[in-house]
């Protein structure tokens, strides 16, 4: 059984973050950080340090044993200061720890069950949780993806894609018109891929737009009042407003405080059909941009107005340009300030039942996925030139690398691959 | 009990009838084999040949449990090759060229020879219903005869049509009439039907080939078998021609593209991408100028010949055409148009992993009306059918075939959990523990299961055992044995200075480390026999890989663990999209491994239904 750690739901507001640690290598990894570990059941204060020394954190430190814990197995439980670098960095340090992996969503759940150390009655609200908590991360991800890391991980899936169906074709089809020698190709596309991977394992694109706390995007058609009512959030000009429908062509995004929650606002394009080519490229990002977000603001003409983007979950619907409209539903308006406070009220109330820290962990999970793909495409490489043609071999340690990189390029299935084979090869006797 | 004339009735004596009957036969319950002709039992409708990759595979498990399939084949190959010998153990895969008289004749000598088994020569039209569930037939002729359970395996003759350019007839095969009586019987079930499609190429006179221009491709110096108790091909070896389309081949299929039935728009259903036609080819490749053909004997004393890769439904004057625009073929004479053959089936996620179908107690499904293709695939059916048609009569537990332990797992937890877009044909690629499927050590993986359940002769038990004696012996013997790096060094194989003592058998997992390696080292492990040796070897190869997999099984083996009860109420599952509801509510995953496979499955639906499951089972305990 697989020792896993993760960031433990800690609640938006909360100024400690908790790490939890399960499985039978659990105490040992906790005495490394901490040095020793008190009883079970009681809270030690420790100072934190990685391998190489670095003090990584003073926190609590707690263990349970066996039998008596969340999972049923031998747990340590680290409470943090909460701040993103020290997160970043136990979870950094537990990952380079032999045996410990990330937990995937509701692992920990998962164990508990397993080892009849759940009251099951509770079970429902947990599957909520990991719900919630996998939905967290697909959204994490979805961001991750729609910048540049986005663009580069598409073309690691078709490329390891390509590799694996002229291996398997190799393998599969070896009576029929395939290239004999696929050597030269696969090792090509294995060597972009990793000189791609190791650019971003070094952190290339650091200056891609993830970062911890909550995102809330305001929807709606064109000129409700959108900007208008992020400019009143924001107390200042960030975006620009002006009567003419359709202004806000690109997402707009503004980072603030509410009420003590990282937040940034995005504010989208108008959502309307239109001609206008640009305009549409704007709308489809628009509708993009907002599902990734933690929450919607759905801002209406009128009561009786039908949301161009259906709402997700506990979304916030409103009627916008209050100051216009006499209506009994919720309305605000960014420009006389009626509502706004009803709103944050919302946001914070919605957004403080959340996960936070997802994105350090998205991001660490990236990390150790691209580190172990790296690490099979090397012996894929190693397999594939040596001359011996064990390209079952190779081929395993392809699909190993594939598997590792699931949360970056999607699951590939070997219907992906034999897609990949039929369009390239005339196959079949 | 109440008397009933048949334990099991077989409807079809093709590869997966045959191998059903024998299957029910080997378990000690009474058989009837319903099928038109007698003398149709065993007919190899389409190439004459058996195995392959993936398809090898399949053969090799089939024997493994005592199926027909391997034994047949050897009895009736003419010619033997194993493929990508030059590449690992796990994917090779053994296949031969079969005569069709003599596998046919193998197949019904063997089901004679079977107790047990009664060969009923008619056409079956309906079944007979007991509280909803199947237990016998009734014949064309108004004959009813009663069972405890039926297997059914329609091939293409469910609502089958021949298609040759706009010429279309109802037929199961060329010469033969469909089953439509039973199609509408089956309609009856309210199954969730669909249509597929396959081809076959013309045949040809051998007599009529000009052999001498050809390149010949003749069999394996050394041949593999199918069966583990078989030593030597008995039927004379041939050589196969090779020969290839050309440009103006090409062009007269392309001035005919509209008389193809294919492209006139007269087929619905789909084709297999990996088996397309000539026209297909020649459509989607144009830019490729010429394709390979195989040129396959269809017996040793049978003219016939059966042009492999030139498949098509075009009208059988311009079959005549292009086949004579061909090098070798200028003179050749076409016994039997090649045509395109659409039928029904039933999609397979209605089936348990038994192959009986969930909401018709005691109708087990097996081949192509699975939406498969391929001998080996509808024999692997045939026989997980029959296995578990026979221990359902007997009131015994289910034999469950896993991914982890079988190719016939692989392909049956696709079918019923994934369902199917087109043929569904066998590829390696498809068993992710590859490295551990492999034709080699089928016996060692499923002749005890077989063994555990009754379905394996006395004669390959006891060989079986004698070979697991001897490999035991020579692994405990190579595991004891331990060399210094220096030591092995010495031999020239190169070894990191570590010095870490390594076993012989952890010397044998090195690429290029062979048995004779061992030898220099130490002599006396002379003694251990060729095949022990060739054995140990290929277990040994890939020791650290399955090392490394033991996690990802154990893990999987767990999930399979976690069974999931008939009656679940996935309704009751709050939380849950109903996109997903419907998905488990149709394919109804028998347990969480599955239910974890089944697409868009998310972490906490499959904690819900574990949780679920936990709770049920605590409330009965």
């Amino acid at each position: 059984m697989d020792t896993i750690f993760a960031l433990t739901s800690a609640r938006g507001r909360a100024g400690v973050a908790v790490v939890r640690i399960s499985g039978p290598d659990a105490w040992n990894a906790g005495t490394i950080l901490a040095g020793s570990l008190a009883r079970p059941r009681q809270t030690a204060l420790r100072r934190l340090t990685a391998p190489d020394g670095t003090v990584l954190d003073e926190a609590l430190v707690l263990c349970f044993q066996a039998g008596h814990s969340f999972t049923g197995e031998d747990v340590v439980e680290l409470h943090l200061h909460g701040s993103i670098a020290t997160v970043k960095a136990v979870l950094r340090t537990l990952g380079d720890l032999p045996g410990l992996r990330l937990a995937e969503p509701g692992e920990f759940t998962r164990r508990a069950l397993e080892n009849e150390c759940l009251d099951l009655a509770q079970v429902e609200g947990l599957a909520d949780l990991i719900e919630a908590e996998t939905e967290s991360q697909r959204r994490q991800a979805l961001r991750v993806l729609s910048g540049a890391l986005g663009a580069a991980a598409a073309g690691w899936r078709a490329d390891l894609i390509r590799a694996a169906a002229l291996l398997e074709a190799t393998i599969d089809f070896v009576d029929e018109d395939i290239p004999v020698d696929v050597t030269p190709e696969v090792t090509e596309l294995i060597d972009r891929v990793s000189a791609s991977l190791r650019r971003e394992a070094k952190g290339a694109s650091a200056a891609e737009r993830i970062r911890d706390g909550f995102e809330v995007a305001i929807v709606g058609p064109p000129n409700v009042g959108k900007s208008t009512l992020l400019n009143a959030l924001a107390g200042r000009d960030a975006a620009i407003t002006s009567d003419i429908a359709g202004t806000t062509r690109d997402v707009i995004e503004v980072r603030m405080d509410l009420r003590g929650l990282p937040v940034t606002i995005l504010d989208t394009a108008g959502l309307r059909a239109t001609d206008d080519r640009i305009e549409t490229l704007g709308v489809e990002r628009a509708i993009q941009r907002a599902r990734a977000a933690d929450l919607r603001v759905i801002l209406l003409e009128s009561q009786e107005d039908q949301p161009l983007m259906a709402p997700l979950g506990d979304d916030i619907l409103a009627v916008g340009k209050a100051d216009l409209l006499a209506t009994q539903a919720f309305a605000i308006s960014g420009l006389t300030g009626a509502g706004l406070d009803r709103l944050i009220d919302m946001i914070v109330a919605r957004l403080e039942t959340r996960a936070a820290g997802v994105a350090t962990a998205t991001r660490e999970r990236h990390r150790l996925a691209i580190l172990s793909a790296l690490g099979s495409l090397g012996s894929a490489r190693e397999e594939v030139t040596c001359g011996c043609v064990r390209s079952e071999v190779a081929a395993e340690e392809l699909r190993s690398a594939i598997r590792s990189l699931d949360s970056l390029v999607g699951r590939v299935d070997v219907e992906h691959i034999l897609d990949e084979i039929f369009a390239s090869f005339c196959l079949g006797k | 009990m109440k008397h009933r004339d048949h334990d099991v009735i077989v409807i079809g004596g093709g590869h997966a009838g045959a191998e059903a009957a024998h299957a029910a036969a080997r378990m000690g319950v009474r058989v009837a084999l319903v099928t038109l002709k007698r003398d149709g039992i065993g007919v190899m409708s389409c190439n004459p040949a058996i195995g392959g990759l993936g398809k090898g595979h399949l053969v090799r498990e089939i024997d493994a449990l005592d199926g027909l399939m391997g034994r047949t084949a050897d009895e009736a190959g003419i010619q033997f090759r194993l493929l990508n010998r030059r590449k690992g153990p796990a994917v090779q895969g053994p296949r031969a060229q079969a005569d069709r008289k003599l596998y046919r004749r193998a197949v019904q000598r063997h089901l004679s020879q079977a107790p047990g088994i009664e060969v009923i020569e008619g056409e079956a039209v309906d079944f007979l219903m007991e509280n909803n569930a199947v237990r016998g037939i009734l014949l064309a002729d108004g004959t009813p005869i009663s069972s405890g359970a039926v297997v059914l395996t329609t091939g293409t003759f469910l609502r089958g049509v021949i298609h040759i350019g706009d010429e279309r007839r109802a037929g199961g095969r060329m010469g033969d009439a469909p089953a439509l009586r039973l199609a509408e019987r089956i309609d009856g079930f309210g199954l969730p039907l669909g249509r597929l499609k396959t081809g076959t190429p013309p045949r040809l006179d051998g007599r009529t080939i000009d052999w001498a221009r050809l390149e010949m491709q003749p069999g394996d110096d050394e041949p593999v078998m199918f069966s583990f108790l078989s030593k030597a091909p008995t039927a004379r070896q041939v050589s196969c021609g090779i020969t290839h389309t050309n440009e103006r081949t090409h062009d007269i299929i392309r001035e005919n593209l509209g008389r193809s039935a294919m492209y006139g728009g007269h087929i619905e259903g789909v084709g297999p991408r990996y088996c397309p036609s000539i026209e297909d080819k020649v459509v989607r490749f144009a830019d490729k100028l010429s394709h390979q053909i195989f040129l396959e004997p269809e017996g040793i004393d049978d003219p016939t010949v059966y042009p492999n890769g030139i498949s098509t439904s075009l009208p059988a004057e311009v079959q005549a055409d292009y086949v004579r625009s061909i090098a070798g073929l200028e003179g050749a004479a076409i016994l039997q148009p090649g045509y395109a053959i659409e039928y029904d089936y039933v999609d397979p996620r209605a089936l348990r992993r038994t192959l009986e179908l969930r909401e018709v107690p005691g109708l087990y499904l097996a081949g192509q009306i699975n939406g498969t293709t391929g001998y080996e695939e509808a024999a692997a059916q045939g026989m997980v059918a029959g296995l578990n048609a026979s221990l359902n009569i007997l009131s015994r537990d289910p034999l469950i075939f896993q991914r982890s332990e079988s190719y016939i797992g692989v392909m049956v937890d696709d079918l019923v959990t994934r369902g199917v877009t087109e043929p569904y044909r066998m590829f390696t690629s498809r068993a992710e523990f590859r490295l551990s499927l492999r034709a080699d050590n089928a016996d060692q993986r499923l002749t005890p299961v077989g063994a555990a359940i009754g379905c394996v002769c006395a004669e390959r038990q006891s060989a079986f055992e004698a070979k697991m004696e001897r490999l035991d012996a020579a692994r405990r013997r190579l595991e004891a044995t331990m060399w210094t790096p220096r030591e092995i060094a010495a031999t020239g194989v190169s070894i990191s200075a570590d010095g870490a003592r390594r076993s012989a058998f952890d010397l044998l997992s090195f690429p290029n480390v062979e048995f004779d390696t061992l030898l220099v080292l130490d002599p006396t492990l002379g003694d251990i026999d060729e095949e022990t040796r060739g054995q140990t070897s290929r277990d040994a190869l890939y020791a650290k890989y399955l090392e490394r997999q033991s996690k990802d099984v154990e893990a999987m083996q767990r999930d399979e663990g976690e069974a999931i009860p008939d009656d679940f109420d996935f309704e009751e599952l709050s939380g849950l999209s109903g996109e997903l509801k419907q998905k488990l509510l149709r394919i109804r995953p028998a347990t969480l491994a599955q239910a974890g496979r089944v697409e868009g499955m998310t972490p906490a639906a499959l904690t819900l239904i574990l949780a679920k499951l936990r709770q049920a089972r605590r409330k009965s305990a």
